[in-house]
């Protein structure tokens, strides 16, 4: 019997992950590693722009997605475990550099190649089951760029009901924002706060004692706002729940 | 025109979160809207929704890129229904039309029911300078004119006021009992304007929609009031922007279909009143007059502007604000103009200048709810990113309103970020610098960091970690079997 073909895969790692939470690429790894893809990781890459182009700054976010298009130019797919970095490189490349004579059929090669971490699991390697096993009873908040942008829904929902141990719990208003809005919460700390109160409230209802989340963005937000108000709750990236990963995962932090 | 307080925005919304009556009545209304708009739409599937949604963009898309066309055949069929148009340039303009409409006439009374654009033009203060008295007739809008406030929502112009709050109002300017039976509180509201109804010698109304190719006036309410206003007084006077036009009868289903779901859930308002021209001879009743005041007011600035003439479709169903969680978090009156809300932070900048409303396209936290809901497909946070844009970056200074700082730390951010070696120098310094600042995964409380102070007011932030991801690959993943299991 021939070995069906071997799926290649680029890590788009973004820098939350890359800076405050490794342990989130090394599970990605881990999860991609365990269901046959072979990984590589761009040295190159660097920030995706995004915080730039959401501040109005599009010719500068254009010198960096330069960069990160051609981190990415050899790779057959480029996985992120963000739905929103993933959503800059695969919706607004194709926007910023739309009539680019040089970057803009670039952007849109890329944009084929771009997959949120859950949805390269579910469309590309076609799996509804990671056979993880993480005990736990957790809610799942959806990001908003990962919903509207990605129109990525149901599968990490999907993925996560197939995980063994893991009792999850629906989350009241769950697609609304969270509030975090990336320069937003820095611009209008005051609204992004109340918006953040709604949410930590939907998602202490639940009961859970985790909070999965395919953003670490967002859940930097609810958790820095939940550490605030004294409540502890386990946040966790969907890849580290797929890769089982206890505890506080990795080595931590400071 | 309204007066623009769109530049105190950081101060009205932090003044409005602070409002515990304000956040009361935000919680009560807003959840109600978006349930009836789901329900109503599941009701009809959503495929038949999405094809809805794509029809009436049609639609508008069409009309708007042949404004010139409709716009004159409405002028035609107008005109041989009996009816006078008048184009308005600007606000002064137009008030100065229905004020002069108004004195040829020796108007004493208005009644008028609900209309944005005469918020937009202030028309009741113009009104009463030259010795009308005008009366508000939608109760939300009569409501607001007793408080002598500005409506907060474009289809629930009371929606910041709590059911005691109005009671309390009424008390004090009717001289009613305090109630909190609303429906008590709406029968009071009734008697004091029936007579006003028939004193009136004008009415005043706004238009959901122009049919062009029959010169009618459309206004969907579900009060009644607005037939009242259309039909009682001798002269009918309809005010609204001109990107209300719509080729045809055949057209304007469509958006009756989309207007009162998107906006509360309905299937159909109370009251579709179709007005074509003043009263005809056989007819038993209706105005001896009807004017018809189409305002551009900054609209063909929109219109020219291929990046921002979406906003030219939106219907006013106010669906965008009812599923804002900024919206949901500040309220309308906060947003410092007429239109508020997500359509509210494009239009207004468009209407009223940018730099004036420089930090509405930045009250948003780009979730995409707006676009997701918007019955005409606008995409509302790609105006936004386009406004924001054109702060930060515009070569003319009439929009460019980015400091030296901010542009210093914007190119300083993509220089660092082009540089891996000097992210990873500046990383490992960071992580020294933290050491002591730092416990439990978190930068300590006292820490009082420069520009995410404020975040930090309400939310921890996490550290470093002790090795980036790029480290760890290097260190341990790289050399690995690329693939296990």
């Amino acid at each position: 019997m021939t070995q069906p073909t071997q799926v290649h895969a680029s890590l788009f790692v973004t820098c939350i992950v890359d800076q405050l939470y490794p342990q989130v690429g090394v599970s990605v790894v881990n999860v991609l590693r365990r269901n046959g893809v072979i990984v590589d990781f761009p040295g190159e890459q660097t920030c995706c722009g995004q915080p730039l182009f959401n501040s109005g700054y599009t010719q500068l976010a254009r010198q960096l997605s330069r960069r990160v298009i051609d981190s990415f130019t050899l790779s057959d797919y480029v996985v992120v475990p963000s739905g929103s970095c993933a959503a800059m490189l695969k919706v607004f490349y194709r926007e910023l550099f739309s009539g680019d004579p040089d970057y803009g059929e670039k952007a849109e090669q890329l944009s084929e190649k771009v997959y949120e971490f859950s949805e390269f699991l579910v469309k590309v390697l076609g799996i509804s089951d990671t056979g993880s096993y993480f005990p736990a009873k957790a809610t799942y908040h959806s990001s908003c760029h990962l919903l509207r942008e990605m129109e990525v829904r149901q599968e990490p929902v999907n993925l996560l009901g197939q995980v063994d141990g893991l009792e999850l719990c629906p989350l009241p208003q769950a697609e609304t924002c969270c509030g975090f809005g990336g320069t937003f919460s820095v611009k209008y700390p005051h609204i992004s706060e109340g918006m953040m109160e709604d949410k930590i409230a939907n998602v202490l209802a639940t009961g859970a004692d985790t909070l999965v989340a395919c953003d670490m963005s967002c859940l930097i937000h609810i958790d820095g706002g939940l550490s605030r108000q004294g409540q502890s709750m386990n946040i966790r990236h969907i890849a580290e729940v797929l890769d089982g990963a206890e505890g506080s995962g990795g080595e931590g932090n400071g | 025109m309204a007066e623009v307080k769109t530049q105190d925005f950081v101060a009205a919304s932090g003044a409005a979160i602070e409002d515990a009556t304000l956040q009361r009545a935000l919680r009560q209304v807003g959840g109600g809207f978006n349930e009836a708009r789901l329900e109503a739409i599941e009701e009809v599937s959503w495929e038949a929704w999405e094809q809805w949604r794509e029809e009436a963009r049609r639609i508008k898309v069409h009309a708007l890129e042949h404004l010139d066309y409709y716009l004159e055949l409405l002028y035609e069929q107008v005109t041989k229904a009996g009816g006078q148009v008048h184009f308005a340039r600007d606000a002064a303009q137009a008030n100065a039309i229905v004020a002069e409409i108004a004195q040829a006439r020796g108007v004493k009374v208005a009644t008028k029911s609900k209309s944005m654009v005469s918020e937009e033009l202030d028309l009741n203060k113009t009104l009463e300078s030259v010795g009308v008295d005008v009366f508000e007739t939608d109760l939300g809008e009569y409501i607001i004119q007793l408080a002598e406030e500005t409506p907060s929502h474009l289809v629930a112009p009371a929606l910041h006021k709590t059911k005691e709050q109005v009671s309390e109002l009424f008390h004090e300017k009717l001289g009613v009992p305090l109630t909190d039976d609303i429906e008590e509180m709406a029968r009071v509201a009734r008697e004091a304007l029936r007579s006003r109804f028939l004193a009136a010698d004008l009415g005043i109304s706004g238009a959901n929609f122009l049919v062009a190719e029959t010169g009618t006036l459309v206004i969907i309410t579900n009060e009644g009031n607005g037939r009242l206003c259309t039909s009682a007084p001798k002269i009918h006077i309809g005010i609204t922007g001109m990107e209300k036009v719509i080729p045809s009868l055949q057209d304007l289903s469509i958006f009756l279909r989309l207007l009162p779901r998107s906006a509360t859930g309905q299937r159909l308002t109370s009251y579709v009143s179709m007005v074509t021209g003043p009263r005809r001879n056989e007819d038993e009743d209706g105005p001896e007059e009807f004017h018809l005041v189409l305002v551009d007011n900054g609209r063909s600035r929109l219109l020219a502007d291929p990046e921002l003439r979406e906003a030219l479709y939106c219907i006013r169903c106010g669906a965008c604000l009812n599923i804002c969680p900024v919206y949901g978090k500040i309220g309308g009156h906060a947003y410092g103009w007429v239109y508020p809300g997500p359509i509210g932070a494009i239009v207004s900048p468009a209407l009223v200048g940018l730099k004036d409303a420089k930090d509405l396209p930045h009250a948003s936290s780009l979730c995409g709810a707006c676009r997701e809901v918007c019955p005409i497909k606008i995409n509302i946070p790609r105006m936004l990113l386009h406004l924001r844009h054109r702060l930060a970056e515009s070569p003319s200074d009439a929009e460019n309103s980015s400091t030296l700082i901010e542009r210093q730390a914007a190119k300083g951010y993509t220089w660092l970020m082009s540089n891996p070696a000097a992210l990873s120098a500046a990383s490992k310094v960071g992580r020294m610098v933290q050491k002591p600042f730092s416990s439990e995964g978190k930068v300590a409380k006292k820490v009082s960091l420069p520009l995410v102070s404020q975040w930090t007011a309400a939310r921890d932030l996490p550290t470093l970690a002790r090795r980036s991801f790029r480290q760890i690959w290097a260190d341990e993943l790289e050399g690995e079997s690329e693939t296990r299991g």
